[in-house]
């Protein structure tokens, strides 16, 4: 069984994602190789490098795979399929677009979202919202897969040595799509889907100064990232990438204090397997309650600031 | 231009879902179906590009059951010219859709194809990717924001960290996300002037496209249930509950 993991990175370092991914890897097989492919990026090759479980590294570094553009990324993974039986990618926005492209190119049809390894041919991923869990086989030769990052923990680095780095050539260009710009959300706050805990609000906050002003300053003291319900982001009171729910992130932190969501199906969705959940709702009944671990119906003008002040209090 | 728009018959997104008791799958027996959401944003954004004079067709096509012309009527009430009905009853995988969808765009001679970044049954969010790929096209996945231009579209993409801007050579794919549009709600006269738009309807036979699936279901489930906790009477309490009882708080 050869195995392919296509790293999340930022050409500078590795995303958690990558070492998420490689474990759901390691429970298909042993001696994972894993493709860094980027403009720059041989840093990252080095972070993959020194991961347990990781036996190669390849590293194909050239102007066209910096920002993952799924034309040339789909190109290059389709000249190195010949040689694996399973090739696979973390769930992340670049991961869905080029995998589906590449499991095309080979005919095969992709396990999306595989949640869980029942054998090396035969997941578990979810449909429906999250609703319902299937448990495929998969009947190609060759496996194409995303792997829902959550549902595993990230492998550790090795204690003592690193896989050889192999640098392999580009491969033509489709020269169909290039890239315009990006704009970046910047923030000093851990990334959602990967932070241990997570602040999120609702509709009930109104605005985004109310974000600013009762969201933010929560989530600081907890050392939190910052999230929101749907109906939150549609209002504009914060940006999209910001979005909790089966269309936007899904979470899995110890501790997701939700303050303001009423807790619609698709929210849940993309939250439900925390490990702790908080709800701060004004209305006893909303749904979000039915999930929550721990539940406080108050205004939440009142205790979110109360809440932000008796944990500093408490250091 | 011409576009085309793929829509999907999908179990209503207020339903709530129950798995066949022998787990052999969902129970869709006398449950609402719409059409998928995102399909629906897909066939706004074409529509607003033919208002806008950008494009000249906007054909729909689906794979489906007899009732998924229903389907295609909510498109064509919403502003699509006309409407493809390939005949099939399941399931099919995306891989097996995207398949077809290159003959219907080939034959109709599509230069640009929008449709939903995913379908809310399945949640698969392939077919689009797999459909460029099979044509050859580039595509602009997880779309918030659609320019065309005399060189190509210009496609703002939600990403994990924010927005991507990326511009494609036509023809091209483009699946759409939930910001893209808010689509339009459709009036009575316009329900009753879809029912006179052409919907053409298509033997799956004639496409001689293997659609047995590759993926074989062992089970379905629902996920174990999370039970309710407790409430608290006051931040205090909650406070307490998460340091000592919780355990997540140092």
């Amino acid at each position: 069984m050869t195995i392919l993991l296509l790293a999340e990175h930022d050409n500078a370092s590795l995303k958690d994602a990558t070492a998420r991914a490689l474990t759901a890897a390691t429970k298909i097989g042993a001696g994972v190789h894993v493709l860094i492919a980027g403009h720059q990026c041989r840093t990252a090759a080095e972070s993959a490098a020194k991961l347990e479980g990781v036996a190669k590294v390849l590293l194909v570094d050239a102007p066209a795979y910096a920002h993952s553009l799924p034309e040339p990324l789909g190109a290059l993974l389709l000249s190195l399929a010949p040689t694996y039986d399973v090739l696979l990618a973390p769930s992340t926005s670049s991961g869905k677009n080029v995998m589906p492209r590449l499991a095309a190119l080979l005919d095969v049809m992709q396990v999306s979202d595989m949640m869980a390894v029942i054998a090396p041919d035969t997941f578990e991923r979810p449909i429906f919202a999250g609703n319902v869990i299937e448990t495929v086989r998969s009947k190609d030769a060759k496996k194409v897969i995303t792997v829902r990052t959550t549902a595993f923990s990230a492998a550790a680095n090795r204690t003592a040595g690193a896989a050889p780095i192999e640098a392999l050539n580009a491969v033509a260009d489709p020269a169909i799509s290039s890239f315009v710009g990006e704009e970046l959300s910047k923030s000093a706050r851990p990334e959602l889907t990967t932070a241990r805990i997570v602040v999120s609000g609702g509709r009930a906050l109104q605005s985004h100064d109310n974000f600013v002003k009762y969201i933010e300053p929560l989530a600081d003291k907890l050392g939190a990232a910052t999230g929101a319900s749907r109906a939150a982001v549609d209002a504009g009171y914060v940006p999209n990438d910001w979005q909790v729910g089966q269309t936007g992130k899904i979470v899995a932190p110890d501790l997701y204090v939700a303050i303001g969501i009423s807790g619609a199906i698709q929210h849940l969705a993309g939250m439900k397997d925390s490990k702790v959940i908080v709800a701060i709702n004004n209305d006893a009944d909303a749904p979000i309650f039915e999930v929550a671990d721990y539940g406080l119906v108050a205004d939440l003008y009142q205790a979110v600031p109360e809440l932000t002040a008796a944990l500093a209090k408490a250091g | 231009m011409k576009i085309l728009v793929p829509v999907k018959r999908v179990v209503d997104f207020n339903v709530k879902i129950r798995v066949k008791p022998d787990g052999s799958g969902v129970d869709v027996a006398n449950v609402k179906m719409s059409i998928n959401p995102f399909d629906e944003i897909a066939v706004e954004e074409a529509i607003r590009l033919k208002e806008k004079g950008s494009a000249t067709e906007v054909v729909c096509v689906s794979i489906g059951p007899p009732q998924a012309e229903e389907t295609l009527r909510t498109a064509l009430a919403m502003g699509a010219d006309r409407g493809i009905l390939v005949g099939f009853d399941g399931e099919m995988e995306p891989l097996a859709v995207a398949k077809i969808l290159k003959a219907v765009a080939t034959e109709e001679k599509s230069d640009l194809i929008i449709l939903g970044k995913q379908a809310i049954d399945y949640d698969c969010d392939q077919t689009g990717q797999m459909l460029a790929a099979l044509l050859g096209w580039p595509q602009g996945t997880f779309a918030s924001k659609v320019l065309i231009e005399a060189d190509g579209l210009t496609v703002t993409r939600e990403v994990d960290g924010g927005h991507q801007i990326v511009k494609l050579k036509l023809p091209a794919i483009v699946t759409a996300d939930l910001r893209l549009n808010q689509p339009r709600y459709v009036s009575l006269p316009n329900i009753m002037k879809a029912k006179k738009k052409p919907v053409a309807k298509k033997a799956l036979e004639a496409f001689g496209i293997d659609v047995r699936p590759r993926l074989e279901i062992l089970k379905m489930a629902e996920p174990p249930h999370r039970k309710a906790g407790v409430k608290v009477a006051s931040v205090a309490e909650l406070v307490k509950k998460l340091k000592t009882e919780a355990g997540v708080l140092q």
